[in-house]
C-alpha cells in the first residue's frame, strides 16, 4: 500500500482554527453512566439569528464530517461536505437561517474526544476516554444551544449518523424541535453496519503503531490502519454502479497489467488515495468511538422494542429521505420509521430519491432531494411564520 | 393525536380546483384532520390546508408526485394503500379521502374496512359501471367497455374491481357502512339532482361520491 500513495493535500496551516468552542457549564452525564465534565463543544454558525431566535437549524454531521459543512475545511482546503446544501440563497438559505454545526462528542475537531487532553490528568484521553452514545452526543448539542440562549429548533436536519442524531433530537427533545430530517439513515445500526465498522476497528487496532490506543503520547500514528478502515468504508459508501461508472476496471498510469501488487487499477489508486487522505484530518480512535456509538443506535430497543413507542404522541414534523441506491441504509430502513410514525399518527413525510450514487448522495448534486429538502425545511418555516435576521 | 395543526404550504395554493375535488373539498370540515390516500401532487390537500385549516396527511404510490407535494410543504408519505393503511392507529384522522381509486384495489372491502377504522368518515368517489353508455357498450358492440371515465383496455386497465353504484351500496349495507350522504356526478363531475343510491344514478350518472360512516 505505501508503494504509490498519492501525494496528500496538506492543511494549510499548521495549526488551524478549529472555529468557535463553547466549555459546557453543566456536567454531561453519559448513557454509560460516567459523568464528563467541562466538556468543550466545538461548532460553526452559518447566518444570522434572527430577533426571535426562531429560524435556528442543527445540522448533524456523519461519522466522518465535522463542523465545517460549508466554505472551504481549514485542515483539508477542500469544499465543507455540504457546501452544495447551506449557504445564501441555496438549499438551507443562510439569509433566511440560523445554521449550527456542533462537532460531535468524541470526535476529533476541536470537541472533547479521545485525541483532547484529559483535565484530571494532563493526558490525552485516549483508550481512557469514556464510551459514549448518539444520546450523548445530541446532550451535548442541546447543552450547547442552552449556552448560547437558544430555546426551540426550526429544524434538525443530518444524514447517516446525522440522520441518527436527528431522530434522537426528536425522541428526546420532542417539545424543542419543531420538525426533523433524518436523511440516509436508520433507527438502528444493522448486523451489516455493525461487521462493517468492526473490520475497521479492527484494522486499527491491528496497526501495532495504534499502540493500544496510546500512540499520541507515544508521538506514533496508526495510518496504516486508519487507511484501511477508510478504504472499507469507503466502499459501503458507493454503489456498484457508482463505482464501475467511475473507474470500471480501468488501469491507473498504465497500459497493461504489471503482475504485482501496486494499484494498477484505477478503483484501488482511489481507494489508497481516500485512505491516506483522511488520516491527516481523523484521529484513529475517534473513529473507534464514534463508529461504536453508532452500533449502540437502537431506538426500537431502547423504547420496550418497538420504535413507535419513541414516538408516541410526538408534536415535531418528520421528513425522511432515502436512496434507492444506498445499501448502508436502505430504503427499508427509512420506510421502517415512518410505518412506526404512521403508527402512532404523527406527521410525517418520506420520500425516496431515484440516485445511483449510494449512500453519499446525501452529499452529492442530487436536484429531486435538494428540491425536497428545501421545500419541506420553507414549509416548516412558513407554518411557523419564521422572520429574515 | 395532537391537535391538528394547519399544514404550511411553500407556494401559494390555487383557489380553483377540479370540480369532483371542489366536492369533496366542501365536504370538509373546517380544521380537521385529513389522511388524502392517492393524494397525487397534493392538490386537494394543499387547498385544504391553505382554506380550511386542515392538518392535511397524504399517501401516494408515485414517487414523483410524493416529491411533488413535500416540495410544496406537505405532508405526504410514498407508500401502497393496501399494505399501508393498516399502520395508521384507529380514529387517528376525521376523514380518510379516497378519490377515483377503490375500484383499482386488490382487496376493496378491506381497504373500505380500514378507511374507516382511521378515521370517522371516508369520502369515496367511484366511477359509476351500472351507466348506461357502459351497458348498451357492453350490449352492443360485444366487448369491455371503454369510455372517456375508463380510457383504458380490458388487459391494462388499473380497474381490476369495478362495481356499479348499487353494487357498491350492497357492500355498505353488507359491512355495516352508513352512507351519510351521496352524490351523483355528471361525467363534467357536476351535482346531479335525483338520489346518488338509487336505480337513476346506476343508470345515468358516471360517478358518485359517498360520505361513509360506521353504523355503530
Amino acid at each position: 500500500m505505501t508503494t504509490t500513495s498519492p501525494t496528500m493535500p496538506r492543511a494549510t496551516a499548521p495549526d488551524p482554527d478549529l472555529g468557535t468552542k463553547v466549555v459546557l457549564t453543566a456536567p454531561l452525564v453519559l448513557q454509560s453512566g460516567e459523568t464528563l465534565t467541562g466538556v468543550t463543544v466545538a461548532y460553526q454558525t452559518y447566518g444570522t439569528l434572527n430577533a426571535e431566535k426562531s429560524n435556528v437549524i442543527v445540522a448533524c454531521h456523519a461519522l466522518t464530517g465535522d463542523q465545517f459543512m460549508c466554505g472551504t475545511h481549514p485542515i483539508t482546503a477542500k469544499r465543507g461536505w455540504w457546501d452544495d446544501i447551506v449557504g445564501p440563497g441555496k438549499v438551507i438559505d443562510t439569509n433566511r437561517y440560523f445554521v449550527i454545526c456542533a462537532n460531535v462528542l468524541g470526535g476529533c475537531m476541536g470537541s472533547t474526544g479521545p485525541k483532547e487532553i484529559n483535565p484530571a490528568t494532563g493526558r490525552a484521553w485516549g483508550l481512557r476516554f469514556p464510551v459514549i452514545t448518539i444520546r450523548d452526543m445530541v446532550a451535548a448539542q442541546a447543552k450547547l444551544l442552552d449556552q448560547l440562549g437558544i430555546g426551540k429548533v426550526l429544524c434538525v436536519v443530518g444524514g447517516s449518523m446525522g440522520a441518527m442524531q436527528a431522530l434522537e433530537w426528536a425522541h428526546r427533545y420532542p417539545q424543542r424541535v419543531f420538525a426533523v430530517v433524518p436523511i440516509a439513515g436508520s433507527y438502528r445500526h444493522s448486523a451489516q453496519n455493525i461487521a462493517f465498522h468492526e473490520v475497521g476497528r479492527q484494522a486499527i487496532m491491528a496497526d501495532p503503531e495504534w499502540s493500544h490506543g496510546n500512540y499520541l503520547e507515544e508521538n506514533r500514528v496508526p495510518k496504516r490502519g486508519l487507511a484501511v478502515a477508510r478504504m472499507a468504508a469507503h466502499i459501503t459508501y458507493l454503489s456498484e454502479t457508482a463505482l464501475h461508472r467511475k473507474f470500471g476496471r480501468k488501469l491507473q498510469d498504465r497500459s497493461t497489467l504489471t503482475y504485482g501488487f501496486d494499484a494498477d487499477f484505477q478503483v484501488e489508486s482511489y481507494l489508497r488515495h481516500q485512505g491516506y487522505t483522511f488520516v491527516d484530518r481523523f484521529d484513529a480512535n475517534s473513529y473507534l468511538y464514534i463508529t461504536r456509538a453508532m452500533d449502540y443506535f437502537d431506538l426500537a430497543s431502547e423504547n420496550g422494542g418497538a420504535l413507535s413507542n419513541a414516538f408516541k404522541g410526538s408534536p415535531v414534523r418528520f421528513c425522511l429521505i432515502s436512496f434507492t441506491s444506498d445499501w448502508l441504509f436502505p430504503t427499508a430502513e427509512s420506510r421502517a420509521i415512518v410505518h412506526a410514525l404512521n403508527a402512532v399518527a404523527a406527521n410525517v413525510s418520506f420520500v425516496e430519491i431515484e440516485s445511483d450514487k449510494g449512500h453519499d448522495a446525501f452529499l452529492l448534486d442530487e436536484p429531486d432531494f435538494h428540491q425536497t429538502l428545501r421545500g419541506f425545511i420553507d414549509g416548516c418555516a412558513d407554518a411557523q411564520k419564521v422572520q429574515r435576521p | 393525536m395532537n391537535q391538528p395543526s394547519p399544514t404550511p404550504l411553500a407556494n401559494k395554493p390555487s383557489k380553483r380546483i377540479r370540480v369532483d375535488l371542489q366536492l369533496v373539498a366542501d365536504l370538509v370540515a373546517p380544521q380537521t384532520r385529513v389522511l388524502d390516500v392517492g393524494c397525487g401532487d397534493g392538490t386537494l390537500l394543499s387547498y385544504l390546508a391553505a382554506f380550511k385549516q386542515v392538518d392535511a396527511r397524504g399517501l401516494e404510490i408515485s414517487m414523483s408526485r410524493v416529491r411533488a407535494a413535500v416540495s410544496q410543504g406537505l405532508s405526504v408519505i410514498q407508500g401502497n394503500l393496501e399494505t399501508d393503511l393498516k399502520d395508521y392507529p384507529d380514529g387517528a384522522f376525521d376523514y380518510a379521502i379516497l378519490s377515483q381509486t377503490l375500484q383499482a384495489t386488490l382487496n376493496p372491502q378491506a381497504v373500505l374496512g380500514d378507511l374507516l377504522r382511521i378515521a370517522k368518515r371516508a369520502i369515496v368517489s367511484l366511477p359509476n359501471f351500472g351507466h348506461w353508455r357502459i351497458r348498451w357498450s357492453l350490449l352492443v358492440g360485444g366487448r369491455m367497455p371503454m369510455t372517456a371515465n375508463l380510457p383504458d383496455q380490458w388487459y391494462n386497465t388499473p380497474n381490476i374491481h369495478l362495481c356499479t353504484i348499487l353494487d357498491f351500496v350492497d357492500l355498505c349495507q353488507s359491512m355495516n357502512i352508513r352512507i351519510e350522504q351521496s352524490f351523483a356526478l355528471s361525467a363534467d363531475g357536476l351535482k346531479q339532482n335525483y338520489s346518488a343510491t338509487g336505480w337513476q344514478a346506476n343508470l345515468f350518472s358516471e360517478e358518485a361520491v359517498f360520505v361513509l360512516t360506521r353504523q355503530d
